[in-house]
């Protein structure tokens, strides 16, 4: 090898041991990288104890109540699979809705409600017009009742 | 033609100064264009309104801020295998742009994260990645100054500069590996891009635009370097008088 083949071997070999150290060290802190852990998380107890953490997921569709005080606000946050409770008194990001995703912080009190001392709202990558969004739910809707009915015949 | 002959620094300075106006041109025009479609064609948002416009500025930038930074390290690895001295100087051309698209894609973030998420900021992987790479451009430039001896400068900054690539590939998936507060990718090489196909014009354009007044800045900076560093060169001193009677 020339000097210069071999002081590109030592640039491309350092590259690959340097990518593999750095696969292994993430692997590692795999847990610690999460921002938020699910509902599914919670219930199989994964999470911290005894110490803040955050989850995430979907607010419940009609899950959503207001307490008297204006202030205090209850929903279910659930990945589809599992459903966490949480209680959180302060003002929610204009982007907080049923149905759309979104991140609370604080910890799970003893009968498993989560108190969360900030709610951020986590929007999706799907950008479009009003009328495509509307356009987009009319065709599900109608695909919804279509495919009822072909379940509901043959009964 | 032999493009080899343009590695010296002498045949590249007046080729570069050839090749800044038309980037600069095509840059302006891409930019006046994109932003154009993204503040006043692109319709509103179905979820997020007014707000997402900031895409426009926000995406290119940190588009730009991980692409510049290969290209920085690509350089660097090249300069550290041919010992060639226009590598070095393309490094040290590109850092200071690649850490200002950095800036610019954090402050955007910042400015569209509060009115969409309800926070300025928060940790999540894809946030915390972004930032250590604006201190790894701050760390490419600075390891530069602090050493004296330009050869040792240039070797140290390179591996310095190869060493942060690892970020590029972490901070590009961090969405898709963890759970993160920062969504998804809306345009990607695999898959339709999620996006309504005025507003992805408008951001494309945008990109391609930022694209043009990187070279053009770049370039500018490189023939910079190339007049400082080969100040001692017979050849630089017409075209440094010609350069600094321009400039008066």
């Amino acid at each position: 090898m020339t000097p210069r083949q071999k002081r590109f071997a030592f640039v491309g070999v350092g590259l690959l041991v340097l990518g593999v150290a750095t696969a292994l060290v993430l692997n590692a802190f795999q847990s610690n990288l999460v921002f938020f852990f699910t509902p599914t998380q919670v219930a199989n107890g994964e999470v911290p104890k005894g110490r803040s953490f955050r989850i995430g997921g979907m607010v419940e569709e009609g899950s959503l109540q207001r307490e008297a005080d204006g202030l205090t606000v209850r929903f279910v946050v659930t990945d589809t699979a599992k459903r966490v409770p949480v209680v959180y008194k302060g003002i929610l990001p204009d982007l907080f809705k049923e149905g759309k995703g979104a991140v609370a912080q604080g910890r799970l009190d003893a009968d498993g409600t989560f108190v969360a001392s900030e709610v951020l709202a986590k929007h999706d990558e799907n950008y479009m017009p009003p009328e495509a969004a509307e356009a987009l739910a009319k065709a599900k809707a109608a695909g919804a009742q279509s495919s009822n009915t072909l379940i509901v015949q043959p009964q | 033609m032999n493009w080899s002959k343009y590695s010296a620094p002498l045949a590249f300075y007046p080729l570069a100064g050839k090749m800044i106006p038309w980037f600069s041109i095509v840059a302006a025009l891409a930019i006046a264009v994109g932003l154009y479609i993204g503040l006043l064609v692109a319709p509103t948002d179905f979820q997020q309104g007014e707000a997402y416009r900031i895409i426009f500025v926000h995406v290119p930038a940190a588009w730009m801020s991980m692409f510049l930074y290969v290209v920085m390290a690509v350089w660097a690895a090249v300069g550290l295998g041919l010992n060639a001295r226009l590598s070095f100087m393309m490094t040290q051309a590109i850092a200071p742009t690649g850490a200002m698209f950095t800036f610019l894609a954090l402050l955007t973030g910042a400015m569209w994260g509060k009115p969409t998420w309800g926070a300025w900021w928060v940790w999540d992987a894809r946030l915390t990645s972004e930032l250590i790479l604006l201190f790894q451009y701050a760390g490419v430039m600075l390891l530069r100054t602090s050493i004296d001896d330009q050869r040792r400068a240039d070797r140290a900054s390179g591996v310095c500069a190869l060493v942060g690539v690892v970020n590029i590939p972490i901070i590009y998936f961090s969405v898709q590996w963890w759970n993160t507060l920062h969504q998804g990718a809306s345009v990607s090489m695999t898959a339709a891009p999620k996006m309504a196909t005025i507003m992805l014009t408008g951001m494309l354009l945008m990109t391609f635009g930022f694209w043009m007044y990187s070279l053009a800045v770049i370039l500018s900076r490189v023939r910079c370097v190339i007049l400082e560093r080969e100040s001692l060169q017979v050849w630089s001193k017409p075209a440094a008088a010609a350069e600094v009677a321009e400039v008066r």
